[in-house]
This record gives structure tokens, C-alpha cells and sequence, in this order.
């Protein structure tokens, strides 16, 4: 297979896994998923971080690549606390689900 | 040895998919939210730690990686520490676009200076990604500002001309991105770049508020997409795989975001703000709409309350406002050692996100089982004595079950008007997010409190605490 060939593999199972994932969600948890699926969104970081080894001594592609990074990072860290925040004030009480 | 690194990273990117998944499956139920999230981050942890063991940085590149993480991750804690709950949606909408930003940025930087990408894969890679990330990033700057009030809707928005304008714009990155293999890092590629931009900015300015959050959503999708884009610019299967799941996920998200609300994801996009161009044919919500009104003081209020056996709450937009929320809690624990059954009623997109009012009731330390969603709380509503709407106005107009012409007509609301007694608490007698007026506001039952949520709420307290409400406990 060539590399092309698997990335579209990859690309279709990837979003066929996604579209199983989630069935019915209760409007309780809308914004946390919402928030919660928007940090794992921000695993561009992989792309920023390679974009920068790749840079070499390039200074305007590491410059670059080191905005994105802290683009992607401030979605990615942000993201994944501001859902916690929101996640924690569900306290239930003798709670069965 | 090489093989055995190889296998090592595989392993490790193989563990953070699985992981991720299993993150994103328990962010949809209650019980296994938090730890599902925690998950979440630390397969993507993993998928970073891996990617170092695998591309083992330089010295140089360890700087710059250092520098962008400290300014992001730092910036990234101080906002999510910081931002009021109340400005949750906003905050999901910036953070959004930050992540459309990076795939752009990484696309760009990959086309201007990494020389000799001219095989068509890159070039379309290039293209989809940069599209998707300036529309990501333009468009859910856009949503954040409306949220914050920073912007309306223009008037001009809502002609038919915007249509003709968004197509321009994406023929425009159309053709850009067809040229883009003769010139890569030339012209064709500031003008997607620029195209793409207008385009995010074009389409989601003419949508309303009460909309936003399904447009937030399903930006959020759209940077999924972006970073698989990204994937395939890098050359990063995990990129790829990761992308495609919250993109896909987050399309399935906003389709039930659509349903809850009764709104087909395409009228959502194309059909412009609701409110707009009902004003224009129902006078705007003016106050001189309404011929009806009874209104009433916090002491009347407060009798009918004493009264009661059963109330329920109506929480809205107002209430996050007023930041009336622990206000409404010690009244509720207030009736409650008077023996009246409290409980609050939850519209799906009361506020202005999905799940906003759990939120912010579950910030005061309403137990999670007084907030009722609407099909549990409507059949109740008939043998409920008192309702008091705190700030919320669309999602209890009863025109949307009787009356066809009206805008709402058919989203599902909570039948307050049911009740025997109804009070609405509201700053004025404005129109909702939907901007037209509210037939609950005339009827007989319903008198209206006008005022700031919070302090017709301490109001009530300190009236209901005058009538020897609750003396048996004291509460601070």
C-alpha cells in the first residue's frame, strides 16, 4: 500500500469511529462534550511540533512553528481544564447512572 | 534497534487512539464525563511524548518548542482558570478558533518555506487545510464576538445578496486552490488564505445568537477536519486518525444540538437570524406590543410562593446575567424547609449553549436531580401552583405549540403556561434572542417582576424571611 493509500484509510476508519462514538447525549453534557471534543481538536500540535524539528535552521518556518504550537497548546490545555471546571460542578448525590 | 523503536512508537500512538476514543465515548454520559476527559488528555499527552521519542528535536528546535508551549499552555491556564462561567460558549469559540489557527499557520509555513512540495498530495493537503482553518478560525472568532455582545447582526446581512457574496468567495478559494499547483507559495495562496477568511466571516455574521451554539459546533467539527488536513500536510497518521474522530463526532454533536432544538442544520446556515427578519414583520418586540400586562412586586410574589406546595424555576440567559444563581439557591433551600417542592426546569438551549443553565446551577450546588430536562418537567407543569421564569423568554412562548406563523412555531418549550400561577422575572419587557413577542407574558395567569434576577431573588428572600419563612433553620 502506498503511504497515500493508507493516510485514506486511515482518514475513512478514523471518521467512521467517530461517527459511532457518540449516540445520544444528554443536553446536560452539549457543552462539556463540545468542549471536550474541541481540545482533543487541538492535536494539531503533533503537525506544529514536526513542522519545527523539520524547520532545520530555517528561522521563518520555526517562528512559524512555534505560533502554531502555542496556538494549538492554548486550545489543547485550555480546552481540557475549562472542561474539567465544567465537569466538576456535577455533583450528584447518591448517584446511580 | 531501529526496528524496536519503530514498534515502540507505533505502540504508543496506537494506545493514545484508542484512548482518545474511549474519551470521547465517556464525555457523552454523566457518570463518566470527568474521567473520560482526564483520559482524553492523557492520550494526547502520550501522542506528544511519543512524537518527541520519535523525532527526537534538536537543541534549536527544543527552544522554539519550548517558547510556543510555555506561551500557549501558560496563556491556555490562565484563561480557563479566569473565565466566569457564565462565558462558557465564548470561551469553547476562542479556543476553537485558536485550534483552526494552528492548522492554518502549519499549512502555510509548510507551502511558503518548506521548498520542493509540488507533488499533488501536499498541494491539495496545503489547500484543504489552510480553507478549513482560516474559515475554523475567522468563523468562530465571529461566534465568540456575537456571544460577547462585541458584535450584532448588520441588517444588511440578512438580504439575499450574502448569499451571492459567500459564493463569490468560495469560487474564489475554488479557483485559488485549482492554481495553487502552478504558483505553491505564490498569489493563489494569500487569496484561499484571504478568500477563506471572508468566507468563515460571511457565513456565520448573518446567523442569530440563539443559534451560535449549533455554529460553534459544528466549527468545532470543522477543526477536526482541519487538523487531519494538517495530518496529511506533516505526514501524520495519528494527526490523520485523531482529526477524522472529532470531526465526525463533532458533525454527530451538532445534529443533536440541531434536534434538540427543532432546526435543520441547513436553515441553521443558510436561513439568517431568526429575529431579524421577524422584526421586521412583528415590530421588533417593542414594548408597545404588549396591551396585557400585569405586573407585580416582590412582596405579592413572595405570598404566592409561601403558598405553595409545588414550584418550579425557569432559568434563562437572565439569570446567567445577573450571576443570580446562588440567589436562587438559597430561595430554593428557603422553600424547601418550608416544605415546597422545588425543582428547576431545564430548556435544552435555555441560555446560550446546550447545558449552559447545568452548568451554572450546578456552580451553586443545585443537586443534579432537581433539574429536570423538559420531557420529565412539561406533564408536571399542570399540577405545579407557582413557576417563576427568571430571565427567560423564547423557550417558554407558548406560540411555538399554537401559533403557525410565528418563528418558533414547533421548537419544543417548556408549557409553563400550564401552571396555575406564572412570574416572570425580566430586566424589560424586550424581546428574546427570537425578537418577537411573548403571548405567556399576557396571560392571565402570569404577572410580571420586573428587575435584575439577583435582586428580585434576594428581594424574595428577605420578604419571605419577614414572613417567618424557614425560621426553624437558619441559613446564612
Amino acid at each position: 500500500m502506498s503511504p497515500l493509500t493508507q493516510s485514506l484509510w486511515v482518514l475513512l476508519l478514523g471518521s467512521l469511529l467517530g461517527l459511532e462514538l457518540i449516540g445520544k447525549v444528554p443536553p446536560t453534557l452539549h457543552t462539556p462534550l463540545m468542549s471536550g471534543a474541541n481540545a482533543i481538536s487541538g492535536i494539531t500540535v503533533l503537525a506544529s511540533l514536526t513542522l519545527i524539528q523539520q524547520a532545520g535552521d530555517n528561522t521563518a518556518l520555526l517562528v512559524i512553528g512555534a505560533l502554531s504550537l502555542g496556538f494549538a497548546l492554548y486550545n489543547v490545555i485550555g480546552g481540557f481544564l475549562v472542561t474539567d471546571r465544567m465537569l466538576a460542578m456535577f455533583r450528584r448525590k447518591g448517584d446511580s447512572r | 534497534m531501529t526496528f524496536s523503536m519503530e514498534a515502540f512508537t507505533a505502540a504508543i500512538d496506537l494506545a493514545a487512539v484508542l484512548l482518545l476514543a474511549l474519551g470521547i465515548k465517556g464525555l457523552s454520559k454523566v457518570s463518566s464525563a470527568r474521567g473520560a476527559n482526564a483520559l482524553a488528555a492523557l492520550a494526547m499527552g502520550l501522542a506528544v511524548v511519543g512524537l518527541l521519542i520519535e523525532i527526537r528535536p534538536d537543541p534549536i528546535a527544543w527552544l522554539w518548542i519550548a517558547a510556543g508551549s510555555a506561551a500557549g499552555g501558560l496563556a491556555g491556564l490562565v484563561t480557563a482558570r479566569r473565565v466566569p462561567m457564565t462565558a462558557m460558549p465564548e470561551t469553547v469559540a476562542l479556543f476553537n478558533g485558536c485550534g483552526g489557527m494552528a492548522s492554518l499557520l502549519v499549512a502555510m509555513g509548510v507551502a511558503l518555506f518548506d521548498g520542493g512540495k509540488s507533488d499533488i498530495v501536499a498541494l491539495v493537503s496545503i489547500a484543504v487545510s489552510v480553507f478549513v482553518g482560516a474559515i475554523t478560525f475567522s468563523g468562530s472568532i465571529v461566534a465568540m464576538a456575537k456571544l460577547q455582545g462585541w458584535l450584532d447582526t448588520p441588517g444588511w446581512t440578512q438580504s439575499r445578496l450574502r448569499h451571492g457574496v459567500n459564493i463569490s468567495l468560495a469560487v474564489l478559494c475554488l479557483v485559488s486552490a485549482v492554481l495553487l499547483p502552478g504558483d505553491p507559495g505564490g498569489l493563489p495562496l494569500w487569496l484561499l488564505m484571504g478568500g477563506s477568511t471572508l468566507l468563515g466571516i460571511g457565513v456565520t455574521l448573518p446567523i442569530g445568537g440563539a443559534d451560535m451554539p449549533v455554529v460553534i459546533s459544528l466549527l468545532n467539527s470543522y477543526s477536526g477536519v482541519a487538523a487531519a488536513a494538517a495530518g496529511f500536510v506533516v505526514g501524520s497518521q495519528l494527526l490523520i486518525v485523531a482529526g477524522a474522530m472529532v470531526g465526525a463526532a463533532g458533525l454527530i454533536l451538532t445534529q443533536v444540538m440541531c434536534t434538540a432544538m427543532n432546526r435543520s442544520l441547513v436553515s441553521v446556515l443558510f436561513g439568517g437570524a431568526l429575529g431579524a427578519s421577524a422584526g421586521a414583520v412583528g415590530g421588533g418586540g417593542s414594548e408597545a406590543g404588549y396591551t396585557r400586562i400585569t405586573s407585580c412586586s416582590a412582596e405579592e410574589c413572595a405570598m404566592a410562593l409561601e403558598q405553595a406546595e409545588r414550584v418550579v424555576f425557569v432559568p434563562g440567559y437572565g439569570l446567567a446575567v445577573a450571576q443570580a444563581q446562588h440567589s436562587l439557591r438559597e430561595l430554593a433551600k428557603l422553600l424547601e424547609s418550608h416544605g415546597v417542592d422545588v425543582s428547576y426546569a431545564i430548556h435544552p438551549v435555555a441560555g446560550r449553549m446546550p447545558g449552559h443553565m447545568n452548568v451554572l446551577l450546578a456552580e451553586a450546588d443545585v443537586p443534579y436531580e432537581q433539574m429536570l430536562e423538559m420531557d420529565l418537567v412539561n406533564p408536571e407543569f399542570p399540577r405545579t401552583d407557582v413557576v417563576i421564569v427568571l430571565g427567560a423568554n423564547d423557550v417558554v412562548n407558548p406560540q411555538a405549540k399554537n401559533d403557525p406563523t410565528s418563528p418558533l412555531y414547533g421548537m419544543p418549550v417548556l408549557e409553563v403556561d400550564q401552571a396555575r400561577q406564572v412570574f416572570v422575572v425580566k430586566r424589560s419587557l424586550g424581546a428574546g434572542y427570537a425578537g418577537i413577542n411573548n403571548a405567556l407574558f399576557e396571560m392571565p395567569q402570569t404577572a410580571m417582576v420586573f428587575g435584575d434576577a439577583k435582586a428580585v431573588l434576594n428581594g424574595l428572600l428577605s420578604e419571605l424571611r419577614s414572613m417567618g419563612v424557614g425560621k426553624t433553620k437558619v441559613t446564612a
